[in-house]
């Protein structure tokens, strides 16, 4: 078949293309994802006893605008990489500041607290498992926004896959906070960045093997 | 009367001269100038125009945006692979084919250049991973303007059979591509012939391009 009898073939009955169905879309699959993440989280890992006291604690919600705020950044850069010729731009800035922030009150935290106790705030109760367990939880959330981005036409396929990793991260991670008892910033900063970055390196793997179009 | 249009051949200039009574001989106006000074933006505002109907239904304006393109990305890869001129048909059809199946992706308030450059980008670099052994591929692409610059109209003949790739494809993906888009019948009549649903019919054409996509990427 020669160059023009494609390009015949492919303009014949091409029907009028809705924009709004790719993105609804991936809504579908992140919200699939997100419940996902929080049936995981409610049904393997058990909400927590004291949720009642600790939702009237301010730093449940801090711990929960963090991986908002996260979740919302790595959305932004996602639907950009996943448009041909689309800058990311200060996109990579709102993932930044999150961290960055967290960081600094984490620093603080420190500072204010007796160096004996560095130890313990840092560690906490769970700082073995509650990584593994904000990637197990990011599963469904990571398959439902590759398969997404798959249907749209991502061009630096890596990069589009760790940030298919860092929104089911962060969305795992709001998932998560119904379960977890840490409330210190120290651990959350550390250990909740470190949960997240487990399914951005395997998206950033997956990517370039999964992501083709 | 209408005044001829202004050339820049000499020979041509030359013919208008020896025809031309005085009242006739005109200097070209400056925007004219400088419209010829500048063909990328023509082309991509003529791109762009195209697109945006064929994306609405249009299909001729759908065809006259993928014939302008292709041989502006002619022109293009041909400069590229210089050093592998055979490839050159190939990777258009690929690149074509990839537009095609990403077109619901670009924005009508964007500009094309950029999306159909970072598409072009995608698919060559592809190639040149995978024939790695054809080395020295100078890939300096960061010029994005030179995509629409020139024009190449002339195919050369391409080394993949894109109509033997489709007799591989399952029935259900192309039996619609067959009878919907070579043949020409509406999604009704394809129903009809193959005894598929309608919603059927237009997932297969829909994801059968895509398989086809695959299916030139994965074979050398």
């Amino acid at each position: 078949m020669n160059t023009d009898e494609l390009i015949a073939l492919l303009a014949r009955q091409s029907p009028a293309v809705d924009h709004r169905a790719p993105v609804r879309r991936f809504g579908l699959a992140l919200a699939l994802g997100f419940a996902g993440a929080g049936a995981l989280a409610i049904l393997l890992l058990g909400v927590r006893e004291d949720i009642a006291a600790a939702l009237r604690l301010p730093m449940y919600w801090w711990k929960l605008l963090f991986a908002a705020s996260l979740a919302a950044a790595s959305l932004l850069v996602t639907l950009r990489m996943a448009t041909p010729g689309r800058r990311v731009g200060l996109g990579w800035v709102g993932i930044a500041l999150p961290v960055a922030v967290a960081a600094v009150a984490a620093a603080v935290a420190l500072q204010l607290a007796p160096r004996e106790s560095w130890g313990e705030l840092i560690r906490g109760d769970t700082w073995l498992v509650c990584p593994f367990l904000i990637a197990l939880l990011s599963t469904p959330a990571l398959v439902g926004a590759l398969a997404a981005v798959r249907n749209l036409a991502p061009t630096r396929l890596g990069l589009a896959g760790a940030a298919c990793g860092l929104l089911a991260g962060s969305l795992a991670t709001m998932a998560y906070c119904v379960h977890c008892p840490e409330m210190a910033v120290p651990f959350w900063a550390i250990w909740y960045t470190a949960g997240m970055l487990i399914p951005t390196v395997v998206g950033a793997l997956l990517g370039p093997r999964v992501l083709r179009w | 009367m209408t005044n001829p249009p202004m050339t820049y051949s000499t020979a041509a200039v030359r013919l208008e001269l020896a025809d031309a009574t005085p009242d006739m001989l005109q200097f070209p106006a400056a925007s004219e100038v400088l419209m010829e000074a500048t063909p990328q933006s023509a082309v991509e505002a003529r791109l762009r125009t195209a697109l945006e109907a064929g994306l609405a239904g249009d299909a001729r304006a759908y065809r006259t945006f993928l014939e302008e393109l292709g041989a502006c990305l002619r022109a293009y890869l041909r400069r590229r692979l210089h050093h592998a001129p055979a490839d050159v048909e190939d990777l258009l059809q690929e690149t074509l084919l990839a537009i095609h199946n990403g077109r619901h992706t670009w924005v009508p308030s964007q500009p094309v250049t950029p999306w159909l450059y970072a598409i072009a980008r995608y698919k060559l670099i592809d190639h040149a991973r995978a024939h790695r052994r054809r080395d020295a591929l100078n890939l300096s692409l960061e010029d994005a303007g030179e995509l629409l610059a020139a024009a190449d109209h002339e195919p050369a003949q391409a080394g993949h059979d894109v109509g033997l790739l489709l007799q591989q494809l399952p029935d259900h993906h192309r039996l619609p591509i067959l009878f919907v888009k070579v043949e020409g019948l509406s999604v009704r009549e394809a129903s009809e012939r193959t005894g598929m649903s309608e919603s059927a019919i237009k997932v297969g054409v829909h994801r059968g391009l895509k398989a086809l996509a695959r299916l030139i990427g994965n074979t050398p």
